[in-house]
């Protein structure tokens, strides 16, 4: 059995679990049983894929899979190449780590019923939409992932808010799908052939291109959370329970990226240079406005999902460095950008996971999500705070962790950009290269906020005091997350190795053998140039640590001294006068936020001798939400509206509707012809 | 037989339809809508017996007695008996004045044969001519919906725009036979399951005209 027919029987077996769980997810037994069999089905295939990805032979030479199902004369092509075997590992890697969560943060869950039977359609859709290898399924297996995924944001369907989150999701899951339609159906052209192969060797005219590059930005953007279409993915993510939130910013925007890089390298051919220019600034812009949204936020989960956005930026802007590199032939660095974007890709997966799972165990124990009623949980729950803070560490892209080395890697290729021959191009990627440093001295920023609040301090309200540290499986899951974190951090060679084929299919170029490099190090272009070696900074830092300890333990004066016990500027013992989250970001909000965001503080004094409290309020406003989608929303009631009297006109109205638009009709058709 | 009387008798009968249908228009008394529609019905018989023959086509021969067994004999029958059940045989129904009606008519049957025979240059004369004769039939059954109130008279134009997709059917030589009889019977059905609504209206509302219906349907949203 080939190994595309493997993971399609496994992914058979996910929708096969589904229907158990339709059957029975009421009975008390169904949570273990389900997430067991999505464990075992994700971990199948991601065996299946690490052996496909790590066999020489496996360099996309394998022939499609073509099933008789789906349109009559194409049938279902599913092919597993390179790049599809990488991001199923994404995928089932994640999907494994939810199960394992889930295992135990869903006996907390208090409806199973309309939540399990989401779960591994869920990933047999995602699953889907890396295998498939023509437009119809893929297509397909998207609006089939897009849907079990708004089920799972409607899992707790009697809150308002998640209502309204599932319907902005899917509304604008509705809309990419369209622009996917309408790019697929460019690709194909005249001829119709929906087939990937097919579409791969015919050429497209550079209109075409342009246009279908457009709906691919739009299309795949408005699920991965490009700006501006990010606008669903804050309130979509956090709406539904933890380990599904995971999944949707850890993989599912990984699968928009698939589709992305699938279509723009694979189908479309050799880019034009300007293309990667509007990838680079998207990528660019959207880094730092998520970022800064994420540091406004005082929602935990909120706040981790405006980080998805902002890493899904500096995925985009490595890829729009590949695409500009690949323009000009230049396809060492092109392989370097691409490399940076698919292992940011990896890690993505694996820290924000990992920080998502860390916010479901503190809903879990005190059934908060805003930090501001949170504080102190290290002393409550110290292995789950750990576990965060490898997460926090990993995202703010500090060594020895995995995201230090992606946003090297991307920096390394921007570094690149002299040698591009296009002035536009020569002055955009240095100014993106600014924006993608701001971004990630602000995510820094931001984890230290979301840790420093959520976890340090004393707790805020008698929730937080009281909190107890979650399941074995959950913290499992985490350490698993974190472990990876670590590995992929200090052993990136292999990972880089591993990426080396689809490099090779998507822009002709490779890496250079990393794992021949001395010392584990990773070595970008040119030993001569630059390289990083995260074992050895591992080693620096815990030897210098422990060298520091050491010095103060021993080193230090032990003499006798009286004096007023240390407060840690910390001189009023109640809770409230801690650091908040708000006041945390305050100063980079007074930066960023009168522009971005239309900040307004206002400070309300009583007047002397009222007995009044001050007030502080805070007015943040959404700019794109108010420029851009509520003008759209207000032109489609306007239209609706008037559309609205059509319900209700009289039968012979109706005929002579039918009738005159016929007549019309006729008309047109005699005066044209 | 030579090809010019052939052409002739055809054209005459679809012409002789297309008339009728002029005759259906200006008709404000129930009874009389209802034999001018069997008129309708026996010259489609004729004409889709003419084509029947002349295409050596025997199936046509079932078409044409099944529009002369329902449509000129069953359905104006059953509808007489309807209107005298109904006791509404004295209405006179006048929504748009017969001159106006006319002349729109008129529009409809020049529009109908500009683009039919703009679009059909390549066919068969005979088919071009039927089709263009059998498109005016279903713009003038159309009409007869539009401009009458009356649930009945709204059942008759419908019967007539049927007879002008009949005539067009056999005008382009290939419907199945099946495909005809289905129609036929969805006509038939339609007939019956309309006849049903028509008596349910009245037990509700004392009338059939179709106002009641509007009224019935209450209160516009905003």
């Amino acid at each position: 059995m080939t190994p595309v027919a493997l993971v399609l029987w496994c992914i058979a077996a996910l929708v096969a679990i589904s229907v158990l769980a339709v059957t029975i997810s009421r009975s008390p037994g169904a949570t273990p049983i389900i997430y067991g069999a999505s464990l075992s089905a994700s971990a199948a295939v991601f065996v299946v894929v690490l052996l496909q990805l790590v066999t020489p032979a496996a360099s996309g030479l394998l022939p499609a899979l073509v099933l008789p199902v789906g349109l009559p004369w194409l049938g279902a092509h599913f092919r597993l190449d390179a790049l599809a075997a990488f991001f199923l590992v994404v995928i089932n890697l994640g999907g494994a780590a939810a199960s394992l969560y889930g295992l135990g943060y869903g006996r907390h869950e208090t409806a199973p019923q309309r939540l399990l039977p989401f779960f591994p359609v869920f990933l047999a859709g995602m699953n889907l939409v890396v295998l498939a290898a023509d437009a119809f399924t893929f297509l397909l297996s998207w609006e089939f992932m897009s849907l079990a995924s708004w089920g799972l944001v409607m899992t707790h369907h009697r809150e308002r808010d998640n209502r309204k989150a599932a319907y902005i999701y899917l509304v604008m899951a509705s809309f990419g799908t369209f622009a996917l339609l309408l790019a697929f159906g460019l690709l194909a052209g005249t001829s119709g052939s929906y087939d990937f192969a097919t579409m791969r060797t015919a050429g497209h005219a550079p209109a075409v291109s342009a246009l279908v590059l457009i709906l691919m930005l739009i299309g795949a953007g408005s699920k991965a959370g490009l700006v501006p279409l990010h606008v669903w993915l804050p309130l979509a993510h956090p709406a539904a329970p933890s380990h599904v939130s995971a999944l949707m910013s850890g993989v599912m925007t990984k699968v928009a990226v698939y589709g992305f890089i699938r279509v723009v390298f694979d189908l479309l051919g050799e880019p034009a240079w300007w293309s990667g220019m509007i990838v680079l600034l998207l990528g660019g812009v959207t880094a730092v406005v998520g970022i800064l949204h994420a540091l406004m936020e005082q929602d935990l989960k909120r706040l981790l999902a405006y980080s998805t956005i902002e890493n899904i930026g500096v995925i985009f802007v490595s890829l729009g460095l590949a695409l500009a590199f690949e323009a000009n032939a230049m396809n060492l660095a092109a392989a370097l950008a691409l490399a940076a974007a698919l292992f940011h890709v990896l890690n993505h997966s694996f820290f924000k996971s990992l920080l998502f799972f860390g916010a479901g165990a503190v809903l879990t124990a005190t059934g908060e999500r805003d930090m501001d009623k949170l504080g102190g949980l290290i002393h409550r729950m110290p292995l789950t705070s750990f576990a965060f803070l490898v997460g926090s560490v990993a995202i703010s892209a500090l060594p020895p962790f995995n995201g230090f080395v992606s946003e090297w890697l991307a920096f390394q290729a921007i570094l690149q950009s002299p040698d591009l021959p296009q002035w536009g191009l020569k002055i955009m990627v240095p100014a993106v290269g600014g924006l993608l440093a701001l971004s990630a001295a602000l995510a820094a920023a931001c984890f230290v906020k979301a840790f420093g609040v959520t976890f340090l301090g004393r707790p805020r309200t008698l929730a937080a005091q009281l909190a107890k540290e979650v399941d074995r499986f959950s913290l499992s899951a985490m350490f698993v997350l974190a472990a990876l974190c670590l590995l992929a951090g200090i052993l990136p060679g292999i990972a880089i190795d591993a990426l080396a084929p689809v490099t090779l299919t998507l822009v002709g170029g490779r890496m250079p053998v990393q794992t021949s490099a001395p010392w584990l190090s990773i070595v970008p272009i040119a030993e001569g140039r630059s390289s990083y070696n995260g074992l050895l900074v591992l080693l620096f830092t815990a030897f210098a640590a422990s060298l520091a300890a050491y010095m103060v333990h021993r080193l230090a004066s032990r003499a006798l001294r009286r004096a007023p016990a240390w407060d840690c500027g910390f001189p009023d013992l109640s809770p409230q006068t801690q650091y908040t989250s708000a006041s945390f970001a305050q100063p980079i909000r007074r930066v960023f936020g009168t522009l971005l965001f239309q900040a307004k503080e206002t400070v309300e004094m009583p007047a002397p001798g009222d007995p009044k409290p001050a007030r502080f309020t805070l007015e943040l406003r959404d700019l794109i939400w108010g420029g851009l989608y509520e003008p759209i929303a207000g032109a489609v009631w306007f239209a609706a509206e008037r559309l609205n009297h059509l319900q209700f006109l009289t039968i012979r109205r109706y005929l002579s509707l039918v009738f005159l638009a016929l007549v019309f009709l006729l008309l047109v058709l005699a005066i044209w012809s | 037989m030579s090809g010019g009387i052939t052409f002739d008798i055809a054209h005459l009968l679809a012409g002789g339809l297309v008339l009728v249908s002029f005759m259906m228009l200006y008709q404000d008394r129930l009874y009389s809508l209802l034999n001018m529609f069997a008129l309708h019905s026996l010259v489609l018989t004729l004409s889709v017996a003419w084509q029947a023959y002349v295409q050596h086509a025997p199936h046509l021969y079932v078409t044409a007695a099944i529009a002369l067994g329902f449509k000129a004999i069953i359905i104006p029958v059953a509808l007489h008996r309807m209107i005298r059940r109904l006791g509404i045989h004295r209405e006179i129904e006048t929504v748009v004045g017969i001159g106006p009606t006319m002349f729109v008519g008129m529009g409809l049957v020049a529009l109908s044969m500009v683009v039919m025979l703009r679009v059909t240059q390549a066919a068969d004369p005979l088919a071009r001519e039927d089709l263009a004769f059998a498109l005016a039939v279903l713009l003038l059954g159309l009409l007869v919906m539009v401009t009458r109130r009356n649930a009945v008279s709204q059942i008759v134009g419908f019967m007539s725009l049927e007879n002008g997709l009949v005539l067009a059917a056999t005008g382009a030589k290939g419907m199945p036979l099946v495909v005809e009889i289905s129609v036929a019977f969805s006509i038939l059905i339609a007939f019956i399951v309309i006849g049903v609504f028509l008596f349910r209206i009245r037990e509700r509302f004392d009338t059939v005209d179709v106002r009641a219906l509007d009224d019935f349907k209450g209160k516009r949203r905003r």
